[in-house]
């Protein structure tokens, strides 16, 4: 039997400073994962996939990143998006700091 | 300190030079990121979890206060104020931006340094003796071999498009403190009826086929030793797999096609490459070891201080204790500055301790600064009356720990937190183990007892040669932590042995804790440390401790 599709968003790394941004369903990279667009669609990630790497210019490696449906909006999927989402465990440093 | 020559920082300057232009042409949509990647790639500049990340290299662990606060620089004004020391003794920024990175590079060609070929197929950072041109038990110091070793290799045309990357490491000393078995080549230097030379072993590395070095040839004269590497490179390029990023590294070759056929191979090429050398690789060397300076040690000077300290300080006496080594000269001590202070985060050191370290090696140190694989500063040359004036300064500075060779010196990859290779975390692993056993107040008890972390089966941290080594991985989404036994990364290299089912981020300390007290209970004495009682009594005792559920069915 075919696996499920997992919820994703469209994620990269900002060109000019490096910082992990997701696609927003306008189009806009944003640097929070809760802004971004859940795709819970298989076809659409594709299409969106495509769409995405079209208008990369700013955004590197541009990527499927697993994700999740929450309260405020999608969040990480796997440990490694928690990191990317909120910034290292050892340093108060990264997107936790900048949010606070 | 080896100093460089005009043609070195002309060099550099021109390099970074181009890596500004490449930049700009990245930015502007010049280049694609296709495009840019392997340039970038050969300027050290990655792209990690977070932001960019930039490695320089500190040539064989070498660098002079001037480049110390240099980097201090660079940490206070482009990135957060601190650096990550690495374990092929390169130093690691995590978060500069890339519009700011040429300028970072401009600054690193001020004080001679780069980061060229710190990442790509080719021949990365060449590493050496941490202790070399101070340690007792040296031959001879293996810096100057490192150098000419760094020159010859440095964009060499025929070496820039390797099957895999590329590591050479060398030791000047029987007791080998470079892992040089771990490394595609490893140099060990020897003695043979009156000359110098290097047994040569090829095929080491760690990640995921984990394979100790074999020797391929016993000894090569210094006047043979690059046409014989070039012998050595001339044959991988050849042969190294192009088919399998997994499979291109000469350990493969070696494994695959046999110690003898490569021998053949290597023997082959030497004996037409040999003759194209005409001495002019010796006059370099020779100006190379010139262009190191030599400590002045001086003979005569007392060291009824440092006896005194030791007597009315305990907290200097178990510093001195644990930290210290045996100089060549008996009036001289080799000082380790422990970068793993209980809870921190292992290899790190903030800007403040960078020109702190700077100070001190000029005031106390003949301003002589390595930086050791297991991710700690040393400060090679230090008499011995100065011992207690350069603790308390350590101590001020918050580096006094006294904790080398202990369970909380523990090597650790920076792991999930950064890594965009890595599958779990291994910077908190060791802030936990760390922390547990100082509150236990247990390590100066355990002794000598080497714990090494990889957040991946890349193996940067070691693990496989750790006495007590820890893998992270990714179980279906969660941190997994495999524990391997009986790892050693000196003359007597082995691979540790997995001892059964991981753990999760939750239980691994715990379990450590267990194994630990399985290993006191077991050992013959206090003199016996854990990797003698593991060679001693093999895996099963240590497994029960792990595993006590499994003893007790």
């Amino acid at each position: 039997m075919a696996r499920a599709f997992e919820p994703v968003v469209i994620s990269a790394n900002d060109l000019f400073d490096g910082r992990v941004i997701y696609l927003t369903g306008k189009d806009e990279w944003v640097p929070h994962l809760r802004q971004a667009e859940l795709i819970t669609d298989e076809e659409k990630a594709k299409h969106r996939m495509a769409h995405a790497l079209a208008l990369s210019d700013r955004a590197v490696g541009v990527f499927l990143a697993p994700a999740k449906a929450g309260p405020d909006g999608p969040e990480p999927g796997h440990p490694r998006e928690a990191f990317r989402a909120h910034g290292p465990s050892n340093y108060f440093h990264g997107k936790q700091a900048e949010e606070a | 300190m080896y100093h460089h020559t005009e043609f070195d920082r002309a060099f550099v300057v021109d390099r970074a030079q181009r890596f500004r232009d490449q930049v700009q042409r990245r930015i502007s949509g010049a280049l694609t990121e296709d495009e840019f990647r392997p340039l970038r790639l050969m300027n050290g500049v990655y792209l990690q979890l977070h932001a960019y990340m930039l490695r320089i290299a500190i040539p064989y662990g070498t660098i002079s206060p001037d480049q110390m606060r240099q980097l201090a620089v660079i940490a206070d004004r482009w990135d957060k104020g601190y650096g990550h020391f690495t374990t092929r003794q390169n130093i690691q920024f995590n978060w500069p931006k890339l519009v700011d990175i040429p300028d970072m590079l401009d600054a690193l060609a001020e004080v001679g340094m780069h980061a060229i070929q710190t990442s790509g197929n080719t021949i990365r950072n060449v590493t050496a003796d941490h202790f070399a041109g101070a340690a007792a038990d040296e031959i001879a110091d293996p810096r100057p071999y490192a150098e000419l070793i760094r020159q010859w290799s440095t964009d060499h045309p025929e070496f820039q498009f390797l099957p895999r990357k590329f590591k050479i490491a060398v030791s000047g000393s029987p007791n080998d403190r470079a892992v040089v078995k771990s490394h595609d080549i490893g140099l060990r230097m020897v003695e043979k009826d009156g000359e110098s030379g290097f047994e040569v072993s090829v095929g080491g590395g760690l990640g995921r086929t984990p394979l100790v070095g074999k020797v391929i040839n016993e000894f090569v004269p210094v006047a043979d030793l690059l046409p014989y590497l070039e012998a050595i490179l001339s044959a991988y390029n050849s042969v190294g797999r192009r088919d399998n990023k997994y499979k291109a590294r000469l350990k493969i070759a070696v494994q695959e096609l046999g110690i003898d056929h490569i021998r053949e191979l290597v023997d082959e090429r030497f004996a037409e490459i040999r003759p194209k050398f005409d001495g002019t690789d010796q006059t370099i060397l020779d100006q190379i070891a010139a262009r190191f300076g030599q400590p002045t040690l001086v003979s005569g000077r007392s060291t009824a201080d440092y006896d005194a300290a030791r007597e009315a300080d305990p907290i200097f006496r178990s510093w001195a204790d644990t930290n210290l080594h045996a100089h060549k000269h008996a009036d001289y001590a080799i000082v380790t500055v422990s970068l793993k202070k209980h809870g921190a985060t292992p290899g790190d050191a903030t800007f403040d301790q960078m020109r702190v370290l700077a100070d001190l090696a000029e005031r106390f140190g003949q301003g002589d600064l390595r930086i050791s694989h297991e991710q700690n500063v040393v400060l090679p040359h230090i008499h011995k009356a100065d011992l207690a004036a350069l603790h308390a300064a350590l101590r001020e500075a918050d580096l006094g720990t006294a904790n080398l060779g202990l369970i909380s010196d523990i090597i650790a990859c920076p792991g999930l937190d950064y890594c965009a290779l890595a599958t779990a975390r291994s910077i908190p692993i060791a802030q936990q183990i760390a922390t547990r056993f100082d509150e236990l107040k247990l390590e100066h008890e355990i002794g000598e007892l080497k714990i090494k972390i990889s957040g991946c089966i890349n193996a940067c941290g070691h693990h496989h040669v750790g006495h007590i080594g820890i893998l992270g991985l990714d179980r279906a989404g969660v941190e997994n932590y495999q524990v391997t036994l009986g790892g050693d990364g000196t003359e007597t290299m082995s691979v540790g042995e997995r001892a059964g089912p991981g753990f999760s981020k939750d239980e691994i300390i715990p379990a450590i804790e267990r194994l630990v007290y399985g290993y006191l209970d077991v050992r013959e004495d206090a003199s016996e440390t854990f990797l003698q009682a593991y060679r001693r009594l093999g895996p099963e005792p240590f497994k029960a401790a792990l595993y006590p559920e499994k003893a007790a069915a």
